[in-house]
């Protein structure tokens, strides 16, 4: 059995001026082949105008089972929301 | 505004310029890499970190109350903003390095007093009522330009822009309701607030940059779709959005030459000291020296901490590619 090829994430840019966004991943032996495979599978209705590939062993990611306590800070935080302060409506936008 | 007087490079004229300009004014954004003009590509960089630049300096006026903060909620809150604007440097310097300028060159040319930052953080703190001015002031006058900026041609800065943006709103709010607290306190708080303004106000205007008239770089710019406005109109609009909140606090804008105009719908107001402004922008503001020595104090007191964290790093992979 030869080597299995690595495992690539893919990202698309849908449209220009937006962020590149994970749609997927797939099997691939380089970043040559991942990127032609990637045009080939995610972008047949043209969904795209630009493409990049990353080796899913090179993304770092926290352990879902610590997610509680990771993002628990944030929500005690309702003040860094601006509809924390009351703005009367007379005063205009802001 | 928190990129003032951006030298702006020459358009020249091949075929290429031809091309990058026809999608310019179609409205495709350019991404990094993209065949882009060199003079496009050093007006944005130097526009860019200079924006970054103005948010990590503009933590230490602010920064400079955090510790004194009249309640902890206060204090949490202000905290928070800062710490919003250090993000705002994060995402702005990273905008920058897609052009091809390296966060070292970055640190390097703030640190050494050849990059500017925006005049405004080039003043003092001197009471609890200017974190309630300048949050109102001075990033209500950051969201009036940097609004536009979302439109940006060049990819990576406009959206920058939008996140920077979506966090802005809470600065003002908080520094808004820090005035109206003041001006519905005592007479002795109501005063602070009012000192405050006097103080803000025509450094704030002074924000949005030179008047039209001498703003020698703000063509091409435009061309480029770097720069959505001019610098008058943006300071107008700003005007126009702030004496009615002014008036709502109760509060008086230090300017007699500022009256409503019947007929364009819009506030007339005075000229700012531009003498003034350009010798703030030379380094001979109140705080400019200051404002260097703590940028350059932390940047030397964390020195330790950085090789520390890269030593680890170094540790960590050599032991990886022993197994
Ligand atoms: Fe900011
Ligand atoms: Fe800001
Ligand atoms: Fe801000």
């Amino acid at each position: 059995m030869s080597k299995e090829w690595p495992l690539w994430e893919i990202f698309i840019r849908g449209q220009h001026g937006l962020s590149h966004r994970h749609v997927g991943s797939l099997h691939a032996p380089d970043s040559e082949m991942a990127l032609k495979n990637a045009r080939d599978v995610y972008t047949r209705r043209n969904e795209g105008v630009s493409i990049w590939v990353v080796e899913s062993a090179k993304i770092a990611a926290f352990d879902p089972d610590t997610a509680e306590h990771n993002f628990a800070a944030p929500k005690s935080k309702v003040y860094r929301h601006p509809t924390f302060f009351e703005i009367p409506e007379d005063v205009g936008a802001m | 505004m928190y990129a003032q007087l951006v030298e702006t490079g020459a358009a020249e004229t091949s075929e290429k310029d031809r091309e990058f300009q026809e999608k310019i004014d179609r409205g495709v954004r350019i991404e990094a890499n993209d065949w882009m003009p060199e003079g496009y590509r050093k007006t944005l960089i130097r526009q860019i970190s200079q924006h970054a630049h103005s948010e990590i300096v503009g933590q230490l006026p602010e920064g400079n109350w955090i510790t004194r903060a009249p309640s902890l909620q206060r204090k949490a809150i202000l905290l928070a903003k800062v710490q919003d604007e250090a993000g705002h440097g994060l995402y702005l310097y990273c905008a920058a390095e897609t052009l091809g300028i390296s966060r070292d060159e970055m640190t390097e040319q703030l640190l050494s007093g050849k990059a500017k930052y925006s005049s405004i953080f080039n003043y003092p703190t001197l009471t609890w009522a200017d974190m309630g001015a300048v949050g109102w002031l001075v990033d209500g006058a950051a969201i009036m330009n940097q609004v536009p900026l979302q439109r940006c041609s060049y990819g990576p800065y406009s959206r920058a822009m939008i996140r920077v943006c979506k966090e802005e709103s809470f600065h003002q709010r908080q520094g808004f309701d820090v005035m109206r607290q003041l001006c519905e306190g005592t007479e002795e708080q109501k005063a602070m607030a009012q000192d405050a303004l006097n103080r803000w106000w025509w450094p704030s205007l002074m924000m949005f940059g030179p008047s039209d008239k001498d703003s020698v770089h703000s063509e091409q710019s435009m061309r480029w779709g770097i720069k959505q406005n001019t610098n008058d109109e943006l300071r107008q609009k700003f005007v126009d959005q702030t004496v009615p909140q002014a008036e709502w606090l109760g509060l008086t804008v230090p300017d007699p030459e500022l009256k409503w105009n019947e007929e364009t719908g819009c506030y007339d107001f005075g000229e700012p000291d531009w003498s003034e402004f350009f010798e703030v922008i030379k380094g001979n503001g109140p705080c400019n020296k200051d404002r260097l020595a703590a940028r350059n104090k932390a940047w030397d007191d964390g020195a330790w901490y950085r090789d520390g964290l890269t030593a680890h790093a170094d540790k960590q992979n050599q032991q990886i590619a022993a197994e």
